[in-house]
């Protein structure tokens, strides 16, 4: 996909719908997400890693690697996306180790939310903040 | 619209006014485990006066934009690069001939791109390797010239200048090639557009330095055609020059002219010494 | 059917059983997000891959979610372990009901 600056400001949103929801909008998606992944149970921290960039050359292509040990499945989030989806990991028993990397788009700077299902059904999070450059050369 | 310009030009000139400096890195490029790239060059006798060493922009680009080129799996442009080795290999055009009926294998084009752009002894002008593609594609093929900033294009300079990585830029500038040369030079140092800038104004006086949030670097060519996270795309040099041009608020020069391809030959001489990396990965 | 869709998956030749082996994977694709609009103004209809999975003989290494906040030419990177020699096979899901796959084998020694 070429994702002009243009573009990416459209990704940024349904662009408008975020520029005419109030502050909270986006929080209440993620929380959303949250409470679809976990079914409401509370999630608590420690035992998973998120490896991010702390400043990204462009929103386009951001390398992030998940970690969890014992670890059934890890959701990624990005907070401040139009939709804070980014994908889920669902480790099978021939997995090594429950870590994944992948390239994601992050619409601004922005916090990245990791949340890990662990073997017991309890839950854990961490969050990092990757800061999103926004270039002056258009090229 | 003009106001957001405006507020690049402003930014662009506080800039240049002396911004916050931030180095290039000190790091090793070394693709595959196995092609050691020339990052840091002397630089050559022409620019002794401007540079001591000459540096690729791989230097000035964040870890994990700077990781993504050292392994071929990794590099998003080696998608490019494959897709041109299909097409490398199927003939097209009224002769029946495809690149590989006369050149084999895409590995015996290594050394073409050090050398680009260079004189066409045949008629004299100054040929980019675009230019040389068509003459193959419309002479010995048959076949329609590819557009020079066209997918299939960029794609096959791509893969040209994968085989030549890790040798170092070598363009001849004497002889035949001097007034093209000369007047690559001069547009390098002529100030362009409403904001008054020059290619010297930003990579020369200022490499090293931020503009807006774009840290600068000298600007070298080594690396084209890139693949930018901007457009997740291969970016082709003269479509890079023409966004710099179009930056300063200027009318630039068309994509393929001859202003352009003397302007890649004084570039690329700014870099002898620096290893191809062609496809690079940029921001 | 997205155009030139093609898959990449490195995994080593051989290990040894039980040993961590990491495999990256990549395909090439718009991840279009459905969020983009063309030059009418009209919007681009979303058209991603939604789901990726790995396989070791059968039994499952990864199974992967991908929502549109993936990047164009989606990259996984991940850890398997196998207990003897056999087939991955990797498998991509498009939006558009169009299935990618490729498999890779490992000997394990």
């Amino acid at each position: 996909m070429q994702l002009t600056r243009r573009g990416a400001l459209a990704l940024g949103a349904g662009f408008a719908a975020t520029m005419l929801l109030p502050f909270g909008a986006a929080q209440a998606a993620v929380d959303e997400a949250l409470a679809a992944f976990t079914g409401g149970a509370a999630i608590g921290e420690g035992g998973i890693t998120l490896t991010t960039p702390e400043i990204a050359e462009n929103g386009n292509t951001v390398p992030v690697t998940v970690s969890a040990p014992g670890a059934v499945s890890i959701m990624l989030l990005a907070a401040g996306n139009p939709n804070p989806g980014v994908g889920t990991f669902n480790f099978g028993p021939l997995a090594a180790s429950q870590s994944a990397t992948t390239r994601i788009r992050l619409a601004g700077t922005q916090q990245v939310i990791a949340v890990a299902k662990m073997a017991d059904g309890s839950f854990v999070r961490t969050a990092n903040e990757v800061k999103v450059t926004i270039g002056g050369c258009g090229g | 619209m003009s106001q957001k310009y405006a507020l690049i030009g402003l930014v662009a000139l506080a800039a240049v006014a002396g911004a916050a400096k931030a180095d290039p890195v000190d790091d090793t490029l070394v693709i595959n485990d196995e092609i050691e790239m020339i990052t840091v060059a002397p630089a050559p006798d022409h620019l002794k006066d401007v540079f001591d060493v000459v540096r690729s922009g791989w230097l000035y680009r964040e870890t994990e934009t700077r990781d993504m080129q050292r392994d071929d799996f990794e590099n998003p442009a080696m998608l490019h690069v494959e897709a041109a080795a299909a097409v490398w290999s199927t003939p097209e055009g009224t002769e029946g001939k495809s690149c590989a009926s006369c050149h084999n294998d895409p590995e015996s084009m290594a050394g073409v791109r050090p050398t680009m752009p260079k004189v066409n002894p045949n008629n004299g002008e100054l040929w980019a390797l675009e230019q040389y593609v068509n003459a193959c594609r419309t002479e010995r093929m048959g076949a329609e010239a590819w557009k020079w900033d066209s997918q299939d294009m960029r794609d096959m300079t791509a893969l040209i200048s994968s085989v030549s990585r890790g040798l170092p830029m070598n363009v001849a500038i004497d002889g035949p090639a001097a007034p093209f040369w000369e007047k690559g030079k001069e547009i390098y140092y002529t100030r362009y557009g409403q904001l008054e800038l020059s290619c010297a104004n930003c990579h020369e006086d200022n490499n090293g330095r931020y503009i807006r949030a774009d840290h600068l670097s000298q600007g070298q060519t080594n690396g084209f055609p890139v693949y930018r996270f901007r457009t997740t795309n291969l970016v082709s040099m003269h479509n890079r020059f023409k966004g710099c041009i179009r930056d300063t608020r200027g009318e630039p020069f068309e994509i393929g002219s001859p202003e352009f391809v003397a302007l890649e030959l004084y570039v690329a001489s700014r870099g002898q010494g620096l290893s191809v990396e062609g496809p690079a990965v940029r921001q | 059917m997205a155009e030139n869709v093609k898959p990449r998956v490195r995994v080593p030749k051989t290990a040894k059983a039980g040993e961590a082996v990491v495999i990256k994977t990549l395909i090439s694709h718009p991840m279009e997000s459905g969020q983009r609009k063309d030059k009418d103004g009209n919007l681009i209809p979303r058209q991603i891959i939604n789901r990726f999975t790995c396989e070791f003989e059968g039994e499952m290494v990864l199974d992967a979610t991908l929502e549109p906040a993936i990047s164009t030419n989606p990259y996984v990177e991940f850890e398997a372990k196998v207990p003897a020699s056999g087939s991955f096979k990797f498998t991509w899901y498009d939006d558009d009901g169009s299935v990618y796959e490729t498999t890779e084998a490992i000997t394990v020694s």
